[in-house]
């Protein structure tokens, strides 16, 4: 084990990334000409970075899987953006952001990366409305803002409930613009199979086509992956079907340090399962619990008689209701963190109180709402003497102005319409904090290889606060690599076009040939998805919302006999040299089953609960905290990261110690 | 429930390609319309047949990745739905459902139900952009004042997803609908208006170099849109490109 080195700049946490700016290595126009950058991904994070390097003049390779850059996985955030503009007069600084989320992530981020995040989430929101992202106004034409869960600030700039799409789109447009010029060569339907390693440096990828099965070799000075989180293990997630973490764990197998794989966010209000053909899980965005209240019926009988359907939810009175989010954290009730909640719902539920079938569900409900707003807008109407309909239609517009596309989409896929009756939701995987070890400069341990937005663990510790992904993402793309990024290149400006016939090269695409190959001439019995669901169950059961000793040790024995049983008896149908989606998830789960036990070890390892990771060994007993969870700062205030070595049971554990000089920890509390 | 399928299966782009039956049962009604065609899927992979190939990514109808043609609706038979968030519910036991890829010139078939929709990508790249880099030192976001009514019509404009069912659905295979709603996004903002005119001659000269058709005003395009994405924003483009041929 050694101790990391986060390379963090020296000096107050105010002036460290000003005087990082002022005093870091640039790289001259005419000599970015001659510099070529690889970003894999075309999310917030990749396609906001190949826009901007572009823009600054380097030539980029931007690599995506689906069949166009606009239709990676950032566009489905609903929520909103993060900025500490403070246009509201509400008391929000940068500092205040800053303290907020270090807080969120339960103080396992590293500070002087939230801070920076904080100080440029401003820029950011400047950035999108001159692009042309159309974010809510109010009726003077002013941006308009909302509140998300953990903070008592309305900082958060959306777009509907399509926030993500309408930034997505934003990044896409200037990615577009720079396509137009030359200055980004596009490869859509390609996927990053390797990274290629020349002298110790990052200095191309094998991508393999998937339109053609053709595999290519591509160089480049520097290679960046905004490829994303890894919540696909669980096999349900909110996640895209084909979001994946093969590009962040080929990387991790040449060198990059793994960190935090156990930081996982359950997001508390996606729609339930509905049965075992269930493939993937849907959000229903954060933003809903501004104004919807969660409950489940005080009451056991109640319980019996609405999944039976003899009782309607509508007519259980307010007495017999049980409100436990505002029962138990009356200073930020129903906007408690997302771990919070989730934990809260997995409690009641397992108490016996969830309110469908499978007793996985409890109520968002916006009645009180729909009168709330509806009496304020009779108020401002004049209609002094409105009958409980009118109010009920009135406040029924207002809700559905704000929330509309949601209760659309739920009504589509639950059959129930919302305005009349709550909703049922239940904890989903949404997100996953941790990611490839990055430095200050969001350079990882192989040099030349960065990871930015989710694919990297750094700004949001052990639990991420809504509406800060879109915000990291594209902090991280516009604006803080294409520095950091610059102070590397600067050291390349002699070395000339980086040639691809190499024995590296050779021995790389050589590597990716024979696993693709022997996964087709595998005539196995079973298929990918057999392997996944069956990793995604115990993934689920023993490193879901809460963990135990003995729970991960038997997922780690689970997990890689399943991966033995997956190299011998997997079925892939078709061939490796042609359109085959079948081998393209292969691929994908294959690394998944390396990965989920990696994950299982470090869950082993942090004997401590912090925000996602719970872990029932830890957790407060007696007095106003009861039942919380329970960190020990004494033992566990570092970063893991994992090193390969072979099989995820012979990782090495290297561990960046995290100082807190700006903010005292405390027990993390929302009541 | 139990259903008969009758599916495009194409080998790949030079393959004439022909509907081939399928049966599949124990059909839940609450199956997404993808699970259903994954239950199929499983069923080919485990007898060992090829599965069939098709776009689809998020399964919450945002992407603009899945792109079926069911029954000979983009999407199927309801209203203001995607693919993937199209349920079984709206089918019934014994039904027999057509599926084919989206057709048309300008989105040749790649395998089965997968089609290449870059065109969409290079109409996009032609100017649907605002010409404006990264740099941290843009005025300040509410510098400009946009009155409520524009910033909401560009977002209506701008819920466009890509799918490319305007086109599969359009007799002509017109892109209007698509290429007007991101001319319409920008030219309803100030920040778009000072290459409004540029953009829109641009952006309709590489749609019809693409080989999309001409709008003959039928509407199909607004009725099959997943996102209710109107025909006003054809009005626009052309009131754009009109302006711009007088300056």
């Amino acid at each position: 084990m050694s101790i990391l080195d986060g390379k963090v700049p020296a000096g107050p946490i105010k002036d460290k990334w000003t005087t990082y700016k002022d005093k870091v290595n640039l790289v001259n126009p005419a000599n970015k000409r001659n510099i070529d950058v690889i970003v894999v991904g075309t999310g917030l994070a990749g396609g906001s970075a190949a826009a901007t390097l572009a823009e600054q003049g380097y030539n980029v390779k931007a690599f995506c899987y689906q069949d166009s850059p606009r239709r990676a996985h950032s566009i489905a955030a609903q929520g909103g953006i993060n900025a500490a503009k403070n246009y509201q007069g509400d008391g929000d600084s940068t500092y205040r952001l800053f303290y907020d989320t270090v807080k969120g992530g339960d103080y396992r981020s590293r500070e002087a990366n939230v801070h920076r995040l904080a100080e440029v989430s401003t820029n950011i929101i400047d950035q999108c409305v001159a692009q042309g992202v159309p974010f809510a106004r109010d009726y003077g034409g002013l941006l308009d803002n909302r509140s998300f869960g953990g903070v008592l600030v309305s900082r958060t700039f959306y777009a509907k409930g399509q926030t993500g799409q309408q930034l997505l789109l934003g990044a896409y447009s200037a990615m577009n613009r720079q396509i137009a010029r030359g200055k980004i060569q596009m490869f859509n339907r390609h996927e990053m199979l390797d990274v290629v390693v020349v002298d110790g440096k990052a200095r191309g990828i094998i991508a393999r086509n998937l339109v053609t099965g053709e595999i290519e070799r591509h160089s480049a000075h520097a290679v960046v992956l905004g490829t994303g989180g890894y919540g696909n293990v669980f096999f349900l997630s909110t996640n895209a079907m084909g979001s994946n973490t093969s590009a962040a764990w080929k990387a991790h197998r040449r060198g990059a340090y793994f960190a935090n794989p156990c930081y996982t966010q359950i997001h508390p209000t996606c729609i339930p399962r509905s049965g075992d053909y269930q493939s993937k899980l849907t959000l229903m965005s954060e933003s809903l619990r501004n104004d919807g209240r969660i409950w489940v019926p005080a009451r056991i009988e109640d319980v019996a008689a609405i999944r039976s359907g003899e009782l309607k939810p509508t007519a259980i009175p307010e007495e017999n209701r049980d409100y436990y989010l505002e029962r138990r954290y009356p200073a930020f009730g129903n906007l408690v963190p997302r771990d919070v909640a989730s934990r809260a719902a997995k409690e009641r539920c397992d108490e016996g109180y969830g309110v469908n079938g499978t007793g996985e569900a409890v109520y968002l409900d916006f009645a009180s709402a729909i009168i709330r707003y509806g009496e304020e807008q009779a108020t401002i109407k004049g209609e002094n003497d409105a009958s409980e309909s009118r109010i009920n239609e009135l406040g029924k517009d207002i809700v559905k102005a704000k929330y509309g596309n949601l209760f659309d989409m739920y009504k589509q896929i639950a059959a129930e319409n919302p305005y009349e009756t709550p909703m049922m939701i239940y904890p989903a995987v949404h997100y996953t904090m941790g990611g490839v070890w990055v430095d200050y400069n969001l350079m990882t341990t192989i040099p030349g290889c960065y990871a930015i937005g989710e694919a990297n663990f750094s700004d949001h510790g052990a639990n991420r606060l809504g509406a800060s992904a879109l915000m990291q993402g594209l902090a991280d793309g516009y604006f803080v690599l294409p520095y950091t990024i610059g102070d590397y290149l600067s050291h390349d400006i002699r070395t000339g076009k980086i040639s691809t016939d190499t024995p590296e090269f050779a021995a790389a695409e050589k590597e990716v040939k024979d696993r693709l190959e022997g996964l087709v001439n595998n005539k196995g019995t079973h298929s990918v998805d057999y392997y996944h669901k069956k990793l995604g169950n115990i993934m689920w059961e023993k490193c879901g919302m809460s963990r135990n000793e003995q729970g991960l040790k038997e997922a780690i024995a689970e997990i890689s006999e399943l991966r033995d049983d997956f190299w011998k008896n997997v079925s892939v149908p078709g061939g490796a040299y042609e359109l085959n989606q079948q081998l393209e998830k292969a691929g994908r789960v294959a690394d998944f089953l390396e990965l989920g036990e990696l994950f299982a070890k470090d869950a082993l390892d942090r004997n401590e609960s912090c925000g996602g990771h719970f872990r029932e060994e830890s957790a407060e007993v007696g007095g106003p905290q009861d039942g919380e969870a329970l960190r020990d700062d004494d033992n566990y205030a570092y970063v893991s990261a994992w090193e390969y070595k072979g099989k995820p049971s012979d990782a090495v554990l290297h561990k960046e110690q995290l100082e807190f000089n700006d903010i005292k920890l405390t027990q993390r509390s929302y009541k | 429930m139990n259903l008969k399928l009758k599916i495009w299966r194409q080998k790949g782009a030079d393959d004439k390609g022909k509907m081939v039956d399928y049966q599949v049962a124990n059909i839940s009604e609450h199956m997404s319309f993808l699970e259903m065609m994954d239950v199929l899927n499983e069923q080919l992979v485990n007898s060992g047949d090829d599965p069939v190939s098709f776009d689809h990514d998020c399964r919450e109808g945002i992407c603009g990745s899945c792109s079926m043609f069911i029954n000979g609706e983009a999407h199927g038979p309801v209203k203001g739905t995607t693919t993937c968030q199209l349920h079984m519910r709206s089918f019934k036991d014994g039904d027999t459902i057509f599926i084919e890829p989206f057709r048309a010139k300008a989105f040749p078939v790649i395998k089965d139900l997968v089609v290449d929709r870059s065109a969409f990508d290079r109409i996009q790249q032609s100017g649907g952009y605002i010409s404006v880099n990264t740099s941290g030192n843009t005025q300040d976001a509410n510098a400009t004042p946009i009155p409520k009514h524009d910033a909401d019509l560009a977002m209506d404009a701008a819920a466009c997803i890509g799918c490319g069912a305007c086109v599969a659905t359009c007799k002509n295979s017109s892109a209007m609908l698509f290429t007007g709603a991101k001319i319409s996004q920008y030219a309803l903002l100030p920040q778009g208006r000072v290459e409004a005119r540029d953009r829109a001659q641009n952006m309709v000269a590489q749609m019809d170099a693409e080989g999309f058709g001409n709008c003959t005003n039928t509407g199909a395009c607004e009725v099959e849109c997943p996102k209710g994405i109107d025909l006003s924003n054809i009005a626009r483009m052309n009131r754009e490109l009109l302006s711009g041929s007088l300056k």
